[in-house]
């Protein structure tokens, strides 16, 4: 009996400990998430990718460590989780320098509507022209960022040529002098064109790290070393003594979200007459199917064909989705052509739900169809046009993506 | 927080019946309660001193992996703690109890308390004593669990090991076959970093951590754990326990910079034995504090969760060269809400829950000694509520006091 139990237990143990893989929970399908980095990096670039996403996922930033003391989010996780789209939880407000009368609002352009314990949050300025930024995924932004200008440029059609009723423009705007242009950047009257933002107003992936880390989580670097002021406290904050965030942590996010994969189409072969309706009914014209990418000294990056179904460019996008504010060059109504790549995965990034549009109004993506006016307005008279079938055939397009 | 409550008192309730069911059944004869869990362990003592040395030990082995992505394997020293006790007098006594934890990563002088024992019903306890907090955090040694981990709800919503410097009452009293037994304490309390850590979330665990705890009170005021259980000898223990106190640094230097912002805890407790080789062990916690509402709800302002554990020994005989040897399977199920609420954006609810079962054998091949083989399969769900991670774990871990 002595030896009876003790072997039939060792053999239990055995079994169980040579099947031990197969008690892991199963991997999730490299196509059905939206994290991840791209194939091909060399070991180096692997480890460089890690850092920054240690960097971007696990860096969660305290009192003691330099959040705030006003914020929006503690990390850069907690806005893009699982790199996805965000949730209203961490929406971004931005709110203009001055209105149409000559109001002045200081503070702008974002509202820091969080702060640490023992200090006031911003408050809106009352009667700041002002909009809300839902959280953009952040998957495929390195292929973006080598889009080049000129291909930009050509996709631009300011005086609508073509009478198609679609123009489309670059957002021209400021670069802050941290900023290193793109390569073979086009420049007009000091200015360069933005790409990145619901507004396009953000040069590349470098600005938009610094200028997140200072103005979501007031979290200052050595290229903005300064706090968000809360004006209308009145409370200057205590100087950082330093930079929170350190040169190669921002350099690792940078080159995170470089190099995370683009979001991968399910099921495409099933999708096809959706994807034919998409084009038919003029949606393509905005959200352009491929783009291709430029040099980078990333192999996997360089010279790509790409699908994420955008132009990059900014458009009118009517009385619908005027919010009174504007960034660069961008007006009241004008709105960057966002992705569709990764779309069909946002639930699984905003808490199960959809928030579509720039402010996540839409919870649905017929509802976000349905509020394209503007230069979007024909296409969405064409899909109200549809029959039932033709519009599931559509929407099902756009979920694969 | 009525879902919570309901779950609760159908945990107690079905446990208790269960447990009476077989009230006649061959119990230990043992009316040692959770409370005196720090004197009721294997001592060294030599003849001539009134000296008692003792300890206990654990590690294990982890292999894990979440939603497909490996952890590897690893070897882990969880603990090794020592204790030491003296008699100064027929009714002074000193115990202190240190620990390494992970090798030498945490260094902690868990408790280290005299006791006067007056009377049965009062005895003075103080220095650092154990804040009697649920049942686990009385009686959390390695070998008594027959789990390689610590319940969630014990280490995550209580912080176990919670300990303080403080001083309190404790007593005992006998009717038949029921015991009663209390603790009060007043403690040195929390500090910000309950709400402002690196975990991202409320976390008394993260709280306990400063340093200064043991030289002063970070809010200026004590902080008070209370508990009283009973037991019926032959049936089980059911404790009631509660914690209250300031967090913040609310004033400095007499200028009030912050309002005081309280923190509560519930929670009770059960072990129960439903047969002679059936044991029941639960608990459930409750957690509300003040967030101030300007601040992220990333940081909740209640929690909540509980686990149920259940040990059934199937062989005592010999193994090998053990004459005394024990084999129980053991089955613990856990849930633990670390922010129940809403969001103020959209009125959903907020996520951040863990959902936890966990399957094992536990050999003891001497009482003082087990070597648990467990499986943990976990449930995630992140914040924002979005679709839960699969997390599990292979264990194989040895405790055992020395």
């Amino acid at each position: 009996m002595r030896n009876f139990v003790f072997y039939s237990g060792l053999c239990a143990l055995a079994l169980f400990l040579g099947a031990c893989d197969a008690f892991l929970p199963a991997a999730i399908p490299s196509e059905e998430t939206l994290d991840g980095a791209l194939e091909g990096l060399d070991q180096s670039q692997r480890r460089m990718h890690i850092e920054g996403d240690a960097a971007f996922n696990d860096q969660l930033f305290t009192a003691e460590t330099g959040l705030g003391p006003c914020f929006v989010a503690s990390s850069c996780g907690a806005c893009h989780a699982g790199d996805g789209k965000g949730h209203p939880f961490t929406t971004l407000t931005r709110y203009s320098h001055s209105d149409g009368a000559g109001n002045q609002f200081l503070g702008a352009p974002q509202l820091q509507n969080r702060a640490i314990p023992g200090f006031a949050p911003e408050a809106l300025p009352s009667g700041a022209p002002h909009s809300s930024f839902t959280p953009p995924a952040v998957t495929g932004l390195g292929f973006i960022e080598l889009v080049s200008d000129a291909d930009i440029l050509a996709m631009a059609d300011p005086d609508d040529a073509d009478g198609d009723g679609i123009s489309g423009v670059p957002n021209w705007n400021t670069i802050p002098s941290f900023i290193t242009p793109v390569p073979n950047a086009i420049s007009q009257n000091g200015k360069y064109i933005g790409r990145f933002g619901k507004k396009a107003s953000t040069h590349n992936l470098f600005q938009q790290t610094v200028t997140a880390y200072n103005q979501d989580m007031g979290i200052t670097s050595t290229f903005l070393p300064t706090n968000p002021i809360n004006y209308a406290a009145g409370t200057h904050p205590v100087p950082s003594g330093g930079p929170v965030v350190t040169d190669e942590d921002v350099n690792a996010v940078v080159f995170y979200l470089q190099t995370l994969k683009a979001p991968l189409q399910r099921s495409a072969a099933s999708v096809e007459k959706g994807k034919l309706l998409f084009s038919q009914i003029g949606c393509e014209k905005c959200h352009r199917e491929t783009l291709k990418t430029g040099f980078s000294p990333i192999a996997p990056l360089s010279q790509k064909e790409i699908h994420p179904y955008t132009d990059l460019l900014l458009h009118d996008m009517g009385p619908e989705l005027d919010d009174g504010y504007t960034e660069g060059s961008a007006t009241n109504p004008e709105w960057r052509t966002p992705p569709l790549w990764g779309l069909g995965l946002s639930e699984n990034s905003q808490g199960g739900r959809l928030f579509l549009m720039h402010d996540g109004r839409a919870h649905s993506l017929e509802a976000a169809i349905l509020l394209h006016g503007g230069e979007g307005d024909k296409s969405r008279s064409e899909f109200k046009k549809l029959s039932d079938g033709d519009k599931q055939a559509l929407l099902d397009f756009l979920r694969s993506l | 927080m009525i879902r919570s409550l309901l779950i609760t008192l159908c945990v107690l309730s079905s446990s208790l019946l269960l447990a009476q069911t077989d009230s006649l059944g061959q119990q230990a004869d043992d009316s040692t309660m959770n409370f005196e869990a720090n004197y009721d362990r294997p001592f060294l003592s030599g003849a001539s001193s009134s000296l008692a040395l003792g300890g206990y030990m654990e590690a294990n082995t982890l292999y894990a992996g979440t939603d497909g992505i490996e952890e590897g394997f690893s070897f882990q020293f969880r603990r090794l703690t020592l204790f030491a006790s003296s008699t100064i007098s027929p009714n002074i006594r000193f115990l202190t109890e240190i620990e390494f934890e992970d090798g030498t990563k945490e260094i902690n002088i868990e408790y280290a308390a005299v006791d006067l024992m007056l009377h049965p019903l009062a005895n003075v306890r103080g220095g650092i004593v154990v804040n009697p907090i649920g049942a686990f955090n009385q009686k959390h040694d390695g070998p008594q669990w027959d789990f390689v981990d610590r319940p969630i709800e014990a280490v995550e919503l209580l912080g176990a090991t919670l300990s303080n410097v403080g001083v309190g009452l404790y007593g005992k009293a006998f009717a038949s076959d029921l015991s009663f037994g209390y603790e009060v304490y007043l403690t040195n309390g929390f500090d910000e970093a309950v709400i402002d850590n690196d975990l991202n979330r409320t976390s008394l665990a993260a709280g306990k951590v400063n340093v200064e705890k043991f030289e002063e009170s970070h809010s200026g005021l004590p902080m008070f754990t209370g508990k009283v259980a009973a037991k019926l000898r032959n049936v089980g223990e059911l404790g009631i326990s509660y914690m209250t106190g300031v967090y913040n640094e609310w004033q400095i230097d007499g200028v009030e910079v912050d309002e005081k912002r309280s923190l509560n805890v519930l929670a009770v407790d059960l072990n129960a034995s439903i047969t002679s080789s059936t044991e029941l062990r639960g608990e459930v916690a409750f957690v509300s504090l003040d967030v101030p509402s300007t601040y992220s709800q990333q940081f909740g302002s209640k929690q909540w969760g509980g686990y149920v554990d259940v040990v059934q020994r199937f062989y005592e005989g010999p193994v090998l060269v053990f004459d005394n040897a024990t084999l129980a399977l053991a089955l613990r199920g856990e849930y633990v809400d670390l922010n129940d609420g809403t969001f103020n954006e959209t009125g959903d609810a907020i996520g951040d829950e863990v959902t936890s079962f966990t399957g094992g054998i536990a050999f003891r091949p001497s009482a003082p000694v087990v070597i648990k083989a467990n499986y943990k399969y976990s449930i995630i769900t992140d914040l924002l509520g979005n679709p839960p991670a699969y997390a599990s774990a292979l264990l194989f871990g040895i405790a055992a006091y020395f």
